[in-house]
């Protein structure tokens, strides 16, 4: 409209608002860009974004202890660590229902592996019990069976334990066995006056079913699950009335026979199997680690480690991963610096020289490139070594005797040479690409002005080639702080980075968990550093070309 | 249909030549001498090769007097932009001395020269503000703080841009920045002031108009210029004297008007301004006049300059707005020629003819608004004085 004042939402001749008209013009050529970009966006969110967050998750994640031994995390939530005493009867009794559905399932080592790193010796203490677990109950199945050989059937149990309508599904099944059994269902009955014996059962029912693909009615049933009857039937004298039939005739004669039973004490068998289960300290540990979501990896990463009274530092013996992060920052900066003074005559040169004595220099600066990093690696090895090349000519020439030989490898040393070779082209090539586009003009124009070489360069030059110096220098600095593979060769143990660690708990102890949490760690101190970089020097002050 | 056009008859050549002579006689080094704070500038036998197989200048004397605007003239390749950077101390000599005040320079590095420069891209310190800029010589000199900011603000005072002191260049026009630029090589006070066609990059009414601050500056500061520029409306405009270069070697050296007028070789007359080229041969020489027979047989009586005997190959060179289409009995020379084009161009008709068998040969009439017509195709006598036609040495 042509009488649209400044006020007014313009328009376009047919009314509508000319910023919709425009977005929908342009509507097209988005499209079309984001279907060009489409493939690599795919490939890097699948392979490269979504596995890195995976990963990152996992520095927090801690579902195994409250999926593993979910019964003995509740019970535990009564008890106080602080007493200095284990817990109460009920505890391990949960802890014995937890424990028998892992055992089976083979995930108490799993767990025990876990809490091993925040607590040695945990592990063996999963394991060695794990092995005898499946005995804890025989005191209670044994006094059933002598009370009722019926008790020793599995098809005794199904009776007692499973709802009427399973009972006739799973009878019509059997007569004509297509496709699996029909999952296994609890009664009514059982569920209101056994519950613990229904929650255990139904653990055993399902993992026979899916796990060994076999049928209820035809397995014993674990003996920890006697005990959980005896445990209901002791609460509970009159449970048999909620049942009809046979299964109200077994409980009835069960409850009876009951109060008279000899008892053994949960607590006793397992600290019979494994001493260590006596200790509050390791019932803390587990009652620490309870929650879904942990701080443990992150504390165990600043050398901390969670207590239950709180957060405190790990003793000094055990502090090690703080002073690695140090170490890293240190070294790459050094790192950084000796590539900026190396390279920075080198692509002045590069931008100075005439164009075909300029390419030649390009090649040889890119020529590492052709070579394996491996390979690279391994010659500074042979370069450095104490009876290597550079040790060799310094003794031959007198400058160092044959006993003084310079230690340069398996060091701080070793590591800061070989990277600094290995980086050097990353310096070189922004540092090259932003000199080539600062005009000769400006230098000549300073001499003119009455400056000499070195203000012209230093007033002049420099600060012009300052973005290629901030270009370089983060490229270098972010590639060298996670740097690996050069450090685990040439670095012995003096020289070796925070990667390393990452890699050893990722490969070798299997600590996901902490190799996660140091990861993450370094991503934020590297991004921190990069907000910090953006406020002095400015991230606009950076040209890669 | 036959293009009819209205023209005027003749332009008013006294005028512009008349015009041309107050603007030299007024600008003319010689009255700006006496109080002058101009350095002079020698070139002697200076001779300068890239790669040592061929001179790029070739053998170069001059002579530039105190408080000059001398303009270096020439296409590209002509050595002009290299004997600036000789004198700039950027390019060494191959051989031969170059004097500032009559010592020689050809072993003084350039920041001990103190000439100022003003580079084709300007050369601003992009990292710098304009202030600062204008700073940096005097800073490297060790001038006071004080006195610092009293010269550039003077300085910016000076090209009109007092208020601009703390913008960084890449916020100023192209223009703004030009005399940044020029301010910039001044600000030191130096005696030589060396312009590297530092208007290139403008547009042209900038141009223009950059070109009468630059004149004036120097008219008021009295300092040496040497400009060089491969525009000739700019020589001509700002120079007192202009040198044209072509291949190495400086083909003329003279003043503006003298350069347009007496052109000393085809060159220069092809070079500087319009030019009617007419090919053909010497058939008699009476003084310093001669007659010329062209190809078809036309004689034709022009002013002895680049030929020396009868028989030499020779080519004519006519200014087009020296031609006229009102002819009478007195002129030197009178053809006929058949009209091929007519050009509408406001002030003045430009028409092309074909004139002794030269088909190119153009004639600029002024538009005075008369009824008289010219048509396409007409054939029609044109005319012009024998000193207007130049007799110089052969090409094409």
């Amino acid at each position: 409209m042509s009488d649209a004042t400044s006020n007014q939402v313009l328009t376009t001749q047919d009314g509508k608002p000319l910023k919709a008209a425009l977005a929908r013009a342009l509507r097209r050529e988005k499209m079309r860009s984001l279907l060009l970009i489409a493939p690599l966006l795919i490939f890097v969110l699948i392979t490269f974004v979504a596995p890195i967050f995976d990963m990152l998750f996992r520095s927090v994640e801690n579902q195994i202890v409250s999926e593993t031994i979910p019964r003995t995390v509740v019970a535990l939530e009564e008890w106080d660590a602080e007493t200095g005493e284990a817990p109460g009867e009920d505890v391990y009794n949960a802890l014995l229902f937890d424990f028998i559905i892992a055992v089976e399932n083979k995930r108490h080592t799993q767990l025990g592996t876990r809490l091993n790193y925040e607590q040695t010796g945990l592990s063996s203490m999963f394991r060695r019990t794990g092995r005898r677990v499946d005995d804890f109950g025989e005191t209670y199945a044994d006094q059933f069976i002598d009370l009722n050989e019926a008790w020793k059937e599995p098809v005794t149990w199904v009776t007692v334990m499973a709802s009427p309508s399973w009972i006739e599904a799973q009878k019509a099944w059997a007569s004509n066995p297509t496709g699996p059994e029909p999952a296994f269902e609890l009664s009514p009955a059982a569920l209101d006056v056994l519950p613990a014996t229904s929650d255990l059962y139904g653990a055993f029912a399902q993992f026979v079913q899916v796990e060994e693909n076999d049928s209820p009615t035809e397995e014993d049933p674990w003996t920890p699950i006697y005990k959980a009857l005896y445990q209901d039937l002791s609460a509970n004298p009159n449970a048999a009335t909620a049942f009809s039939g046979e299964a109200a005739t077994l409980v009835g004669q069960a409850a009876a026979a009951v109060p008279a039973f000899e008892t053994v004490s949960v607590k006793e068998l397992f600290i019979d199997a494994d001493e260590d289960w006596g200790s509050a300290e390791n019932w803390a540990v587990i009652k620490t680690f309870a929650p879904t979501y942990t701080s443990g990896y992150f504390l165990s990463a600043a050398d901390a480690q969670l207590t239950p009274t709180g957060v405190e530092m790990k003793p000094d013996d055990e502090q090690i991963y703080l002073f690695l992060f140090y170490r890293t920052l240190l070294l790459s900066i050094i790192i950084t610096i000796s590539c900026l003074l190396l390279g920075y005559p080198i692509a002045f040169l590069l931008a100075a020289l005439p164009l075909r004595y300029s390419n030649l220099l390009l090649i040889l600066v890119l020529l590492p490139f052709w070579t394996s990093l491996l390979v690279r690696t391994s010659a500074w090895k042979v370069l450095l070594q104490q009876q290597g090349v550079i040790n060799d000519v310094l003794v031959w020439t007198g400058l160092i005797s044959d006993a003084g030989r310079l230690v340069m490898i398996n060091n701080q040393t070793g590591t800061i040479i070989a990277m600094t070779h290995i980086l050097l082209p990353f310096m070189i090539l922004p540092l090259y690409s932003v000199m080539k586009t600062i005009s000769p003009s400006y230098v000549r124009a300073a001499k003119s002005l009455g400056a000499n070489d070195w203000t012209a360069f230093w007033r002049v030059y420099f600060p012009q080639s300052i973005p290629g110096i901030g270009a370089g220098a983060i490229l270098v600095f972010i590639l060298a702080i996670g740097y690996y593979i050069t450090p685990e060769l040439v670095g012995g143990t003096s020289g070796i980075f925070i990667s390393n660690r990452i890699a050893f708990h990722i490969s070798s102890s299997l600590n996901w968990g902490l190799a996660a949490a140091l990861g993450t760690l370094l991503l934020v101190a590297v991004l921190l550093l990069f907000v910090a970089y953006d406020r002095i020097v400015g991230i606009d002050n950076v040209k890669l070309g | 249909m036959r293009k009819q056009i209205c023209f005027s008859s003749g332009i008013a050549a006294a005028e512009v030549s008349e015009r041309s002579k107050t603007k030299n006689t007024y600008f003319r080094f010689g009255d700006t001498m006496e109080n002058s704070r101009g350095a002079a500038v020698k070139y002697d036998s200076v001779q300068k090769s890239y790669d040592g197989e061929s001179l790029v200048v070739k053998n170069l004397n001059l002579d530039i007097p105190p408080g000059e605007f001398l303009t270096m003239l020439g296409p590209s390749g002509s050595g002009k932009t290299t004997c600036l950077m000789m004198l700039a101390g950027f390019e060494p000599a191959t051989h031969g001395e170059i004097y500032l005040n009559d010592r020689p320079i050809n072993n003084v590095p350039p920041h001990k020269r103190g000439i100022g420069m003003v580079f084709q891209n300007y050369a601003l310190f992009p990292h710098m503000t304009v202030a600062e800029n204008l700073a940096f010589p005097l800073q490297v000199r060790k001038v006071g703080k004080a006195e610092q900011q009293e010269k550039v603000k003077t300085a910016l005072e000076m090209v009109e841009l007092g208020a601009f002191g703390n913008r960084r260049p890449a916020q100023l026009s192209g223009g703004q920045q030009q005399r940044v630029a020029v301010a910039r090589a001044l600000v030191f006070d130096p005696e030589l002031v060396l312009m590297d066609e530092p208007l290139g990059a403008l547009d042209k009414q900038l141009r223009e108009q950059m070109q009468y601050e630059i004149k004036h500056i120097h008219e008021n500061l009295g300092v040496t210029v040497v400009y060089v520029t491969h525009d000739q409306t700019e020589a001509l405009t700002m120079s007192d004297r202009v040198a044209v270069f072509n291949d190495g070697v400086i083909q003329q050296l003279s003043t503006p008007d003298d350069l347009y007028e007496d052109p000393q070789n085809s060159f220069v007359a092809q070079f500087i301004g319009e030019n009617n080229k007419l090919n053909g041969k010497v058939v008699e020489v009476q003084g310093e006049e001669c007659l010329v027979e062209l190809g078809d047989g036309t004689k034709l009586k022009a002013d002895k300059v680049n030929v020396s005997s009868v028989g030499d190959k020779t080519t004519l060179s006519l200014r087009p707005e020296r031609v006229e289409f009102d002819t009478h009995d007195q002129m030197d020379n009178l053809v006929n020629g058949r009209i091929e084009e007519l050009i509408y161009l406001g002030d003045h008709i430009r028409v092309r003819m074909n004139v002794a068998g030269n088909s190119e040969f153009i004639v600029k009439v002024r538009n005075r608004g008369e009824k008289r017509k010219l048509g396409v195709g007409d054939t029609v006598q044109v005319g012009w004085a024998l000193n207007d036609c130049k007799a110089l040495d052969a090409v094409g």
